[in-house]
């Protein structure tokens, strides 16, 4: 579904199941240089088991108009317009890489509308390889072939893929390689350039999950279960062989850990 | 630049797919040979059934050994996921009735297996789908025959039996200008050879009983999405993907799959309600097929080009097509689209027509006389009284098959005794029997 924000067009999907803002809202939030339907093997399933779920498209990506920002703490000011916006006074929020960092942000910034948080992939300080930020920044494919590597365990470059006939490196590389001039880098740079994540889980207050791969090469899971130990109320999950990439490398566990956050 | 360290194609091709049997160690792909599978709890089952949850529910929508298969040429291709069908024909009638219903229409090189000429030219009309032909060497041709009802341009990599080598990168841009998909028909080539996907195509497909499977044993077809097509942009000529389907509660696959939108919706409409599956065994076949492809495509390609030598100065041989040969006109296209070899099917004309062309089929010892092709065995065939036998004189002629036309299958025997085949059949022809 549609939302207007800041005079852009804003997009998200709903798993399937028309909006309601009087059920509890999920606001699901993607990665660098990607969109919604990373959350595909859990949107759905959550919006059909009674969470009002909104994965979003963050600005400048998939259906969302405007350019995308290249500063976590910019994000988070739209993500709290974004709940006004879906006359949200309240929600909880699951944010992957990027997403989650803009997660925790926003839950540090106003703890008071954020229910439950659950933040995959993620660590409090996300360095970008610099030969990543250059061919971002220069646009050529080798920042797409880095990711889709980095962001898969290595297990998973030999397929195995849960939803059948499906070849997750390709569908990966086939989802960034959609991004609009600019967004992998913006996306990028605001990981690379996110020092708040400290301050942010200082002022956290809800129930707080982190979701971890024991193969991720991008937020290795020792720097998510450190940053678990920074949040309050805060539980850290690791699973077994997946990398970066746990909503596909291991849906169900990855499903059946939110699911359990709730 | 920092080395992402990809998995190599020839790594792939034994691997891609497979992860250990985790129960019993199992290193060849187990073959899953059931119907269906035990669901963990009715909340599974009834999540199974949304597409909420990835998973097996019965074999004619998927199957474990097939998903290994579908996974495995994605992975060759470049593409983003696959559905295996019961024949290369399964495989293109899926893609045609996922991206169209009745009012259809597809703009088509006139150059295509005969098989795949039938179901356009003669049956799809029955159901409202038409198809316009044109010449693959004309893009211009491409570009005049689409309409505002047309949903698909469709082509094969290398034709058969001419050996027009299509300018992929060309179509492509023909038909995306238009707003439409390039669908292309590798069968010819195999992943091996070149791959459509990164050339600009935006759907594969393959019978896979050709060089894929490469030993003659099982019929079998794939549809590989290449995810690069944007449905939503042209969402008035794609409802299929781009509207709610009643068929899953409304579900909008370019909404909820993205880049997989069209390959999620030939495999949960497609499979379920047509239900041209490929069986766990076949599966289980060509993947061992699929395992030696670099090898065989290597020497398939050599030694074909010895046949090609041979034939080019054998008494009673009229004419020789290859794009191997410089004569041949998409020669330069050919060395560009696929450096390693274009194609190890060789025509040729022989002198004396259709009465020289029996008796030399007749007369052959190694190459085996049979209607298909890609086979480890090299096979010879007469078109024009077989595989193109439905086509008029008019497509014939179209279409550039004579009447002296024979197709060979250079197979994996050694070079010298497929020449000295060859030599002694045409030496025969030339005496009449």
């Amino acid at each position: 579904m549609d939302f207007s924000l800041d005079g852009y067009r804003v997009f998200a999907a709903t798993g399937g199941v028309p909006f309601d803002s009087a059920k509890p809202s999920l606001i699901l939030l993607h990665g660098a240089g990607m969109n919604h339907t990373v959350w595909a093997l859990q949107a759905r399933y959550l919006a059909h088991h009674g969470q009002n779920v909104l994965a979003v498209d963050l600005p400048g990506h998939g259906k969302s108009e405007g350019a995308a920002f290249s500063c976590v703490e910019e994000y988070a000011g739209w993500l709290l317009r974004f709940l006004d916006a879906a006359n949200l006074k309240q929600a909880a929020l699951a944010g992957h890489s990027l997403g989650a960092l803009i997660a925790l942000e926003t839950a540090g910034k106003a703890p008071e509308r954020i229910l439950r948080l659950i933040l995959l992939g993620v660590a409090a300080r996300m360095a970008v390889h610099p030969d990543m930020l250059a061919s971002a920044r220069e646009g050529t494919n080798e920042v797409i072939r880095c990711m889709t590597s980095w962001c898969h365990a290595r297990k998973h470059h030999f397929g195995g893929n849960r939803l059948p006939g499906m070849w997750m490196l390709g569908l990966a590389h086939h989802l960034i390689a959609r991004s609009k001039p600019g967004v992998i880098f913006a996306g990028l740079s605001a990981c690379n350039d996110y020092k708040g994540a400290l301050d942010a889980a200082g002022r956290i207050t809800c129930p707080t999950l982190l979701v971890l791969g024991d193969s991720d090469l991008m937020t290795p899971a020792k720097g998510g279960r450190e940053l678990a130990g920074l949040i309050k109320n805060a539980r850290a999950e690791t699973i077994p062989g997946s990398g970066h990439m746990m909503m596909s490398e291991a849906p169900d566990a990855t499903l059946d850990l939110m699911r359990g956050a709730f | 630049m920092a080395d992402p360290k990809h998995i190599r194609f020839d790594t792939l091709a034994l691997h891609a797919g497979q992860q250990p049997d985790s129960e019993h160690g199992s290193l060849a792909v187990p073959i899953y040979q059931t119907t269906s599978y035990v669901f963990k709890s009715t909340d599974h089952a009834a999540s199974l059934f949304n597409l909420e949850r990835a998973g097996h529910i019965y074999s004619r929508i998927s199957n474990p050994t097939v998903s290994v298969l579908e996974e495995r040429l994605s992975a060759l291709e470049g593409g983003v996921g696959a559905v295996a069908t019961a024949s290369g024909q399964a495989a293109l009638h899926l893609a045609i009735v996922t991206l169209m219903g009745s009012g259809g229409h597809i703009v088509a090189s006139r150059a295509l297996y005969g098989g795949s000429y039938n179901l356009l030219a003669l049956t799809l009309p029955r159901f409202g789908i038409t198809a316009s032909f044109v010449d693959p060497r004309d893009a211009n041709a491409f570009k005049s025959a689409i309409r505002p009802e047309t949903r698909l341009i469709f082509a094969e990599t290398v034709g058969n039996p001419n050996l027009e080598v299509l300018d992929i990168p060309q179509i492509a841009q023909v038909a995306h200008e238009a707003g439409l998909p390039l669908m292309i028909d590798a069968t010819f080539t195999t992943p091996y050879l070149g791959q459509p996907i990164a050339l600009g195509a935006d759907i594969v497909m393959h019978s896979a009983t050709k060089y894929l499977g490469g030993h003659g044993v099982a019929i079998g077809g794939i549809l590989i999405d290449g995810g690069s097509f944007d449905w939503e942009a042209q969402a008035a000529k794609f409802p299929t993907l781009t509207e709610p389907y009643a068929g899953y509660h409304g579900l909008d696959f370019a909404e909820e799959f993205g880049p997989a939108a069209f390959i999620m919706r030939a495999r949960a409409e497609g499979l379920r309600d047509f239900g041209a599956s490929m069986s766990p065994t076949t599966a289980f076949h060509l993947l061992q097929g699929i395992e030696t492809l670099p090898l065989r495509m290597a020497r398939h390609i050599h030694n074909a080009r010895q046949v090609v030598r041979f034939l080019e100065t054998a008494p009673g041989v009229a004419w020789v097509n290859s794009p191997d040969l410089p004569e041949h006109p998409d020669h330069d296209r050919a060395q560009e689209l696929y450096p390693k070899g274009s194609t190890a099917i060789v025509t040729f004309g022989i002198k004396g027509g259709r009465k020289a062309a029996a008796t030399f089929i007749e007369k052959l010892k190694v190459f085996s006389h049979l209607a298909n092709i890609g086979d480890a065995k090299s096979l010879a065939i007469h078109p024009a009284s077989t595989t193109h036998q439905q086509m008029n004189a008019q497509a014939l002629a179209a279409a550039g098959i004579g009447e002296d036309l024979i197709r060979l299958s250079v197979g994996l025997e050694d070079e010298r005794d497929l020449v000295e085949d060859l030599a002694q059949a045409l030496h025969a022809a030339a005496k009449g029997g």
